[in-house]
């Protein structure tokens, strides 16, 4: 009976092993097996597929037919419009005055660092309207897909940017546009909207359409609504922020297939104008690129009876020629973006070229060649900076050579930046898969101003905040901010959003702490690539802060004595957004083929079990003769072999 | 020693007998075990495992899979005062039905029924017949009396009546009503059967021009009837149109390629409004129509034409027209807010250095409008300016469109592009030009007739596709949702064919239409995507480690009752023998 029990049991082994060997095999060949079983099996998709298709070789092959008109169609339509509009000639007094209206600029400002910094503005404005239920559909220089966009999806607002590598603000100083690694996205929508979530889901994916990007990732894992950061920008009063939506991607890798429909919204496209410039292949050969689109309404006059729509392209780069051009410091356009200028856009009503020499006011840091009797003055994030300008709608700009290269060579290395009166930072902390805690430092440099911060922290639902341990010190002692706006996240379904107003105390470092849980995700959830980790997106700071022009009490300057007493000046402050690193953060990550162990494992487990009550249940047990032990067999033996009967 | 064989003995049998118990123990739980593993295991298995499939209407699908499709038309044939004397008059009959049966291939049958009724002109109608040309007839007819859509009305005159020029037979107006003159030799003296089987002939060409064709009709189902190589010229004719659709979206865009040169500016709100706006309203039962316009600057063509030194002139020829738009292409963009399709209307102005800029036909002939169009795509036109400025102008030079000329050559094109044919007229025939909507009545009918047919089959086609996926591939979730839009599109499927039956054109089409979104929402719905790729293979190979232990051991022991079994019973015989 034994026996018998040990050799089913031996047989069950065979069996488990043979199956665990079918089903490791399996596994292994299905990858071909399936996919052509399902090939084989759905022969009813390919030929739909074809048939859904079919108009694709019509197009290919299509026919050429010249339009025979038949005069009979134009009908009385014809005539009746003969008789009202003159046919077409150079009629210069009957043309109506343009709508729109394009703009175009570059800035370009050497850094301290070695590094250049170049950035592109072009700007369509347009007077019309889309909110007020009027179909717009006719289009000059503002590009159709963004007016269909904005007409659809009833769009008040709109900002979208790309952006390759990180500002770095303490080597570079503020951008005039800053904007996150990855993608960011923000959207106010008009107040008639009632769907705003289903407006904005569709309004992402038609964007990534129009964009080439991965925007149809943006759901409401990653979106959030602001409640103080992002006001409109553009003219109205609507600030319920129902209507706004945030997001951004922090993994969003920006590429050239970004850039080309960005330039196909410009009206020269990149065939004339400044945007000949922007060769992608130089563009993404640099430290950072940033492409942007803000779409808002302006007022069109000063009465701001109506308005008008502004289209503002922008693109800022950074340039590290000093490590490529062997230790010389010099560039010329022609070394940066490998093209020259020939021509202003023929559209554009302005065209100029901006390059900021404030630091060089005697000429003897550097040496710009060609030089230009023009020169202009502007307050720029609280600074006054001069810079020499080049219009391009000026044939003579481009001279004998017909080509305009600009170049600037170093005399000196010398000279100091002033250090940006805002910037911050971010970190992660801890150690371990289970805990961790988030730093965010901001720095105060102003030497005797203290001025609030929004601070603005969207955090993934699967970063568990402990919203108890957050902490808000700067110099070492405890700074309560005085609001707070936080929204806990819903696993899947929307993240952290954490707001505050914090003041910052003058040449200062305030440091918000918030410790954290990672969560175990589904298997489902993870990355391609999980032990990469996964992003947080930039903190956002917005902050009005006091102008430089300002911080000079010090009335030294050649200036009357009555215009100074009070230390608010023009602009005394100015409006900076700025926006830390993204943090990288690692998840426990399983082992991916730890479902179909556990499968295993527990379907042994279970056999094991159900193995043993099977056998409690089914087998009969009866009693064995006691077999004699060894010594009495051994013995009985010796006693047979004697002829003495055994014991 | 005997006693103790004796215990033994009592012992041996009594452990026989417990043995026995035990056995029978052991295999009534073996049993009632594979008896709960095949009652209970098995369903709970299976139920919790198998994919949700909602009902659908498959019987009703099989039976649209086999196409019967009637249409019906009423037409209504009037004679006036002098065609008809009193005596044949009473003997006119009032109704006749001819039925015509096509089997165009083995799933795809149509049947036209035309309905005729006879009667004789109304006062009223007489004294519209006494216009003085066939154009004020026709619209006084209208204004008696609208005929319904998809319906026609037929006059016949007399010979001497002046509506018509000598040489015409039959006059077609812009509604749906058509003058026939009644032939020399049928004056007087011949009976009514005579009469009607002259004007049949007649009556059939009418119908044919002004109401729907075979061709036509087989045009529209090109998609589903695989057409013989002769009449491939009507499929070429069908696939210039563009497949029924929704809506469509007509983009007008303006090229520009040096603007340096040219500073070009175009009505184009007003001339669309003008011209386009009448068709687009008129065709408002067949679809929904968006218009907008752009300008594009710098937009090169794709091929650079050639200078044609006789004529002072660059020449685009017809075998490279088809490389010219696709660099244009790619900027116009699509439309990010809809999907329908597409109908783009380039006029592309050439610059200084290229002007003036012809296209040439096959026969190196300059065609007169200087457009050229391009199946389910659209038309380009090649607009000169060269003519408007002198040789020391300077540039940019302002220039004013003439819309009026090209307008002309977009609604031409436009029409062709819809599907509405230029029907070719039989001899005698006068056909009214359409007026000012750029589209008479019974062309709107031919589009509605053809387009419901088109919609129809499509629907069809891809209910029943869909069906037979559904059906080979048992791994696809079919939800409720995706089993109410197959069920609402066959429902509407069953009603426009009811519809086109009875000859209500307007509602056949309206369902049609409905029947086409909601099978094309079905077919296209991603959750049908979720689980079609998880094979049978997988499958097993996950529940083997479970059910390989669970079931061995349970057909071990069901094999060894039954072994058992057997033996007992052999024994049991052996015993009795």
């Amino acid at each position: 009976m034994a026996g018998r029990r040990c050799s089913s049991s031996v047989l069950l082994l065979i069996l488990w092993s043979l199956s665990v060997f079918i089903v490791v095999s399996s596994q292994e060949t299905t990858p071909t097996g399936g996919h052509h079983e399902v090939a084989a099996d759905n022969p009813q998709t390919t030929t739909e597929t074809e048939q859904q298709t079919a108009e694709q070789p019509a197009v290919e092959e299509r026919e050429w037919k010249a339009t025979e008109v038949e005069k009979a169609t134009l009908g009385d339509a014809e005539t009746d419009k003969q008789a009202t509009s003159a046919p077409g000639s150079v009629t210069p007094s009957s043309v109506p005055r343009p709508k729109d209206d394009f703009q175009e600029e570059l800035v370009i400002r050497p850094l301290h660092s070695g590094d250049i910094y170049a950035s592109f503005q072009f700007r369509t404005l347009w007077e019309t309207d889309f909110m007020k239920g009027n179909k717009v559909s006719h289009y000059r220089l503002f590009p159709k897909s963004l007016g269909q966009v904005i007409s659809k999806f009833s769009v008040r607002e709109l900002h979208i940017s790309f952006t390759q590598g990180y500002w770095r603000t303490m080597q570079w100083g503020q951008p005039f546009l800053p904007s996150p690694p990855g993608a960011e996205l923000w959207v106010w929508f008009q107040d008639t909207v009632t769907d705003v979530d289903g407006m904005w889901k569709e309004l992402t994916n038609v964007l990534s359409g129009i964009f080439c990007a991965s925007l149809n990732f943006i759901d409401s894992t990653n979106t959030v609504q602001p409640s103080a950061s992002f006001k409109p920008l553009g003219i109205g009063n609507v600030t319920d922020h129902r209507f706004l939506r945030y997001a951004t991607l922090p993994r969003e890798i920006v590429c050239t297939e970004n850039l080309t429909p960005w330039k196909k919204l410009l009206p020269c496209g990149s065939k004339a104008g400044l945007a000949i410039l922007l060769k992608s292949e130089k563009l993404f050969h640099s430290s950072f690129h940033s492409q942007a689109v803000h779409i808002r309404p302006v007022c069109q006059d000063q009465d701001c009876k109506t308005t008008s729509w502004e289209l503002r392209q922008t693109l800022n780069v950074i340039f590290d020629l000093h490590t490529s051009g062997q230790g010389k410091r010099e560039w010329s356009l022609f070394k940066m973006f490998s093209r020259t200028l020939t021509e202003a856009c023929p559209l554009a009503s302005s065209s100029k070229v901006y390059i900021d020499i404030t630091d060089d006011p005697q000429g003897d840091q550097f040496e710009l060649t060609p030089a230009t009797p023009l020169l202009s003055q502007a307050v720029v994030m609280g600074d006054r900076r001069t810079f020499s300008v080049y219009d391009l709608t000026q044939q003579i700009t481009f001279g004998t050579m017909r080509s305009l290269n600009l170049l600037i060579r170093w005399k000196s290395s010398e000279g100091h930046m002033l250090r940006p009166l805002l910037h911050a930072e971010r970190y992660v902390a801890g150690y371990g898969l289970q805990t961790g805690e988030i730093h965010t430092l901001m720095y105060n440099n102003h030497p005797y101003r203290s001025f609030p911060v929004l601070l603005l922290d969207s955090v993934p639902w699967y970063l568990r905040l402990y919203i108890h341990t957050l902490t808000v010190t700067s110099k070492g002692k405890e700074n309560t901010p005085s609001y707070i706006h936080y929204q806990p996240s819903k696993d899947r379904v929307r993240p952290h959003l954490l707001e505050m107003l914090v003041q910052l105390p003058p040449n200062s470092v305030t440091e918000v702490t918030v410790q954290f849980e990672r969560a175990l995700l589904k298997w489902t959830e993870y990355t391609p690539d999980p032990n990469h980790g996964f992003y947080v997106g930039s903190s956002v700071i917005s902050s009005l802060v006091p102008s430089i022009v300002a911080m000079d009490t010090n009335s030294s300057q050649e200036r009357p004595l009555f215009s100074n007493f009070f230390p608010c000046k023009e602009e005394s402050s100015y409006f900076v957004r700025i926006y830390t690193e993204p943090l990288l953060v690692n998840l426990p990550t399983p082992d991916f083929s730890m479902p179909y162990n556990v499968i295993c494992l527990t379907c042994t487990v279970v056999a094991v079990g159900y193995g043993s009550l099977y056998n409690l249940l089914t087998r009969s047990f009866q009693i064995e003769e006691p077999s004699p032990g060894l010594a009495k067999r051994i013995a009985n033996i010796i006693r047979k072999m004697r002829g003495v009967p055994p014991l | 020693m005997a006693y103790l064989d004796n215990n033994t003995n009592t012992l041996c049998s009594f452990s026989v007998f417990v043995c026995f118990s035990e056995r029978r123990r052991g295999q009534l739980a073996a049993l009632s075990i594979a008896a709960v593993v095949i009652i209970v295991g098995v369903p709970l298995w299976w139920r919790t495992t198998e994919t949700y499939r909602a009902w659908l209407p498959v019987s009703q699908i099989n039976e649209l899979a086999k196409l019967q499709l009637q249409l019906s038309t009423d037409v209504e044939v009037v004679f006036a005062r002098g065609t008809v004397t009193p005596e044949q008059q009473k003997k006119v009959p009032l109704t006749q039905t001819q039925d015509d049966e096509h089997t165009v291939d083995e799933d795809t049958v149509l049947r036209y029924r035309y309905e005729t009724r006879y009667r004789t002109a109304t006062v009223m109608e007489e004294d519209a017949l006494n216009q003085l040309t066939a154009a004020e007839a026709d619209l006084s007819l209208h204004t008696l009396s609208e005929s319904p859509c998809g319906s026609l009305v037929v006059y016949v005159i007399p010979e001497s009546s002046s509506l018509l020029p000598q040489d015409v037979e039959v006059y077609i107006g812009q509604r749906r009503t058509a003058l026939l003159r009644i032939g020399a030799q049928m004056r007087v003296g011949r009976t009514i059967e005579q009469l009607l089987a002259h004007l049949e002939p007649r009556l059939k060409q009418v119908l044919q021009v002004m109401s729907f064709s075979h061709t036509d009709i087989t045009a529209a189902l090109s998609d589903r009837v695989r057409l013989s190589p002769d009449n491939r010229e009507s499929k070429a004719d069908s696939m210039r149109a563009f497949k029924s659709s929704p809506g469509y979206e007509i983009t007008f865009s303006l090229l520009n390629p040096d603007p340096k040169s040219h500073r070009l500016h175009w009505d184009i709100e007003g001339a669309v409004q003008t011209y386009i706006q009448p068709l687009i309203t008129k065709l408002a039962p067949v679809a929904n129509f968006s218009i907008d316009s752009q300008t594009l600057y710098y937009a090169m063509l794709g091929v650079n034409p050639r200078f044609d030194g006789s004529r002072n002139a660059y020449t685009l020829n017809t075998d490279s027209l088809a490389h010219v738009i696709n660099p244009v292409e790619a900027r116009l963009g699509s439309n990010a807010a809809s999907s329908n399709p597409v109908l783009n209307f380039l006029l592309y102005v050439p610059d200084v250095h290229r002007s003036p800029l012809y296209i040439q036909d096959y026969k190196k002939q300059e065609v007169p409008s200087n457009a050229f169009h391009s199946p389910r795509w659209g038309g380009i036109m090649v607009y000169n300016v060269n003519s408007f400025y002198g040789p020391d102008a300077v540039f940019p030079v302002d220039i004013n469109i003439d819309m009026a000329k090209v307008m002309g050559v977009f609604l031409a094109q436009l029409r062709l592009l819809l599907g509405v044919q230029p029907s070719s007229s039989p001899p005698g025939f006068l056909v009214e030009p359409c007026g000012s909507t750029g589209l008479a009545d019974w062309e709107l009918d031919r589009l509605m007739w053809s387009r419901s047919v088109e919609n129809i089959a499509t629907a069809a086609t891809t209910i029943t596709s869909l069906a037979q996926l559904l059906d080979q591939i048992g791994n696809i979730v079919i939800n409720d949702n995706i089993a109410q839009q197959v069920s609402s599109a066959v429902t509407s499927l069953q009603l426009a064919v009811a519809e086109l039956e009875a000859g209500n054109l307007g509602f056949a089409l309206q369902y049609s239409k409905e029947a086409i979104l909601a099978s094309e929402r079905a077919f296209f719905d991603p959750s049908l995507l979720h689980l079609l790729y998880f094979p049978d293979d997988q499958k097993f190979a996950i529940y083997i480690p479970l059910f390989l232990p669970m079931c061995v051991p349970i057909l071990l022991s069901l094999l060894k009752i039954v072994s058992e079994a057997r033996q007992k019973r052999r024994e049991k015989q052996a015993k009795k023998d």
